[in-house]
């Protein structure tokens, strides 16, 4: 069977997405009895390449320039068409969902999104997704080769190291420039170093927080208190609360944290479809028949006025007796 | 400037999950009692579109579904919110057409109503979800395309264009023809069209047209095939924080907090 691909476009680093993605794509090539490639799109990438290629079996390192929407559909487009891949696995990452069905479109193949699970049916290749705002879980039967999928990475399983590094190579290719559109400026404005999407404790507020100074001034502390990234829900976002990087749900941050406390959210099923993945999902909230308190592990019936900054005396108050 | 919104009709997307069905033999949503709406992130394109033609007065806007012949009722709110002319591919055939051939009647469409400078597209559908309208149609009218657009604004012959991305956002520079998908943004909330407007939409032309008359033929299975849609069981049983007094349920709360997190 031809390789699997795994895509890499502009990684932060050998994150929890990158090894998820890695995981992905190793249980995919053990079921279809083929290697795993990953090709590196970036300007970091010897220091990325090294690490990706303990978890692959070969690297391909594209020569690296910033990501600009047409130049790099180009490159991988060729790259792939020399590969000639039995499937392409990207991540959810903003460029990865631009490229996506682009990419499948120019090799023939056929794209899925926000994939959540792959499996091989009688050769052919069943994946699985939210649909319907995640009321409803589809699957989904590829009838092109090769698919190409961006998935939900660090939903996934890390990859296991091998015992001998993959082979790096690089691959110079001749893209000719195209002017036709532009990144022109790069705005970061995620709050801290760690992206949401990486965070293992999020705390996030809804429409029911009320207005921006509450997060400031309760949710953010009870979110230092926690090691935890704060976040909001789109309702949140959307009065202007907060900002669109930190919105959660089906059109926001897919996120898989251990531990997800809800605050004053609802849990319209928009906003579960982007915590579905979460281990562990608490809620404090004033409506003891509030749909978030179904997918709740734990969970209090109170306002979070009363609530958190008694929760944050209490979390003190352990942390001092544990140490 | 000629400007060309895709819009889609869906199944209400803000019903309560309890009265959700689906239809495990059609794999597709139950209607049931809910309303047909517009997507939202289509009515977010054709606001974006709006504003855009506020700022350069020579724009034209088309509005084009495709879809069931209940769409014209997506079409007539468009003419509402002021697009200046609308189209309908009705279907015929099947009910959920995979993304290629979506994009491939859109292009079929596009390319009888003339040329234009730019095609709108909601960054995906508040039903199926798969996101790839923007992408395929781009591929198949050859024109570059740019994703999760919150603002476009001419400059000089070129655009220029915000958007979102993991981070933050990107500014970019585009030549025209261009296919741009747009997502939310506080600055392109729909507008509510009058219901004036509304009533006076229904006297204004619309062009339906059917997919034979495009000369399309619809291939099953050509791209992919939903072979199963069902509602995942994974209610789990809320236990909420026990005591006498809230100080005491409090405890109780922070106690299976760090439970979870002392885990990690």
């Amino acid at each position: 069977m031809n390789d699997v691909v795994i895509c890499l476009i502009s990684p932060a680093g050998f994150d929890r997405a990158v090894q998820g993605l890695a995981g992905a794509g190793r249980r995919l090539a053990e079921k279809l009895d083929s290697q795993l490639t990953a090709i590196v799109l970036s300007q970091q990438s010897p220091a990325i390449a090294q690490e990706v290629a303990t978890v692959v079996d070969k690297v391909i390192v594209v020569d690296g320039s910033e990501y600009q929407p047409e130049q790099a559909l180009s490159a991988l487009t060729e790259t792939c068409r020399q590969l000639s891949p039995a499937a392409v696995v990207l991540g959810n990452d903003t460029y990865s969902q631009e490229v996506t069905p682009r990419l499948a479109y120019r090799l023939g193949g056929a794209a899925v999104g926000d994939v959540v699970d792959i499996t091989v049916h009688e050769q052919a290749l069943h994946v699985a997704r939210q649909v319907y705002g995640g009321k409803a879980q589809a699957t989904i039967e590829l009838k092109r080769t090769p698919a190409v999928l961006w998935t939900r990475s660090r939903s996934f399983g890390p990859a296991n190291r091998l015992s001998e590094p993959g082979n790096i190579t690089e691959l110079s290719l001749e893209i000719p420039i195209d002017t036709r559109t532009k990144i022109v400026e790069r705005k970061r404005e995620s709050q801290s170093e760690q992206r949401l999407e990486e965070a293992r404790v999020i705390v996030s507020g809804g429409r029911g927080i009320g207005g921006p100074e509450p997060f400031n001034d309760e949710l953010k502390p009870l979110a230092e208190l926690l090691g935890a990234q704060l976040a909001a829900s789109r309702a949140a976002c959307d009065a202007g609360w907060m900002p669109p990087t930190l919105q959660v749900g089906q059109t926001g941050k897919k996120v898989t944290p251990d531990l997800y406390l809800a605050i004053a959210i609802t849990g319209a099923s928009q906003h579960m479809a982007g915590i579905s993945e979460a281990k562990n999902i608490a809620a404090i909230n004033t409506d003891p028949d509030a749909p978030i308190f179904k997918h709740c592990r734990f969970g209090i019936v109170e306002d979070y006025r009363k609530v958190v900054p008694l929760l944050r005396q209490k979390l003190i108050a352990i942390q001092n007796s544990q140490t | 400037m000629n400007i060309l919104v895709c819009i889609k009709q869906i199944l209400d997307p803000e019903i309560p999950a309890r009265e959700f069905r689906v239809d495990p033999a059609k794999r597709e949503a139950e209607r049931g009692n809910a309303n047909l709406v517009t997507n939202i992130f289509c009515e977010n394109a054709l606001e974006t579109a709006l504003q855009f033609r506020e700022t350069l007065s020579d724009t034209k806007i088309s509005v084009l579904s495709f879809g069931a012949s209940t769409a014209e009722d997506s079409l007539r709110k468009a003419l509402a919110m002021k697009a200046d002319a609308a189209a309908l591919v009705i279907n015929d055939k099947t009910s959920n057409p995979d993304p290629l051939t979506v994009a491939q009647v859109l292009a079929a469409a596009i390319r009888k109503l003339g040329s234009f400078d730019l095609i709108m597209v909601g960054r995906e559908a508040g039903d199926w979800g798969a996101g790839q309208t923007a992408g395929l149609l781009a591929e198949e009218l050859k024109m570059p395309c740019v994703s999760f657009v919150d603002r476009i604004e001419p400059m000089n012959a070129r655009l220029r264009l915000n958007r979102q991305t993991d981070s933050g956002s990107e500014v970019l520079e585009a030549q025209t023809p261009l296919v741009v998908s747009i997502t939310n943004d506080e600055h392109n909330v729909p507008r509510i069209p009058k219901v004036r407007d509304v009533m006076m939409s229904y006297r204004q032309p619309l062009t339906q047209w059917t997919l034979a008359d495009l000369g399309y033929e619809i291939e099953d299975d050509n791209y992919y095939e939903v072979v199963d849609l069902s509602i995942p069981q994974k209610e789990s049983r809320c236990e909420f924080v026990t005591g006498d007094t809230l100080d005491a349920r409090v405890e109780s709360l922070a106690k299976r907090i760090t439970e979870v997190t002392s885990a990690l």
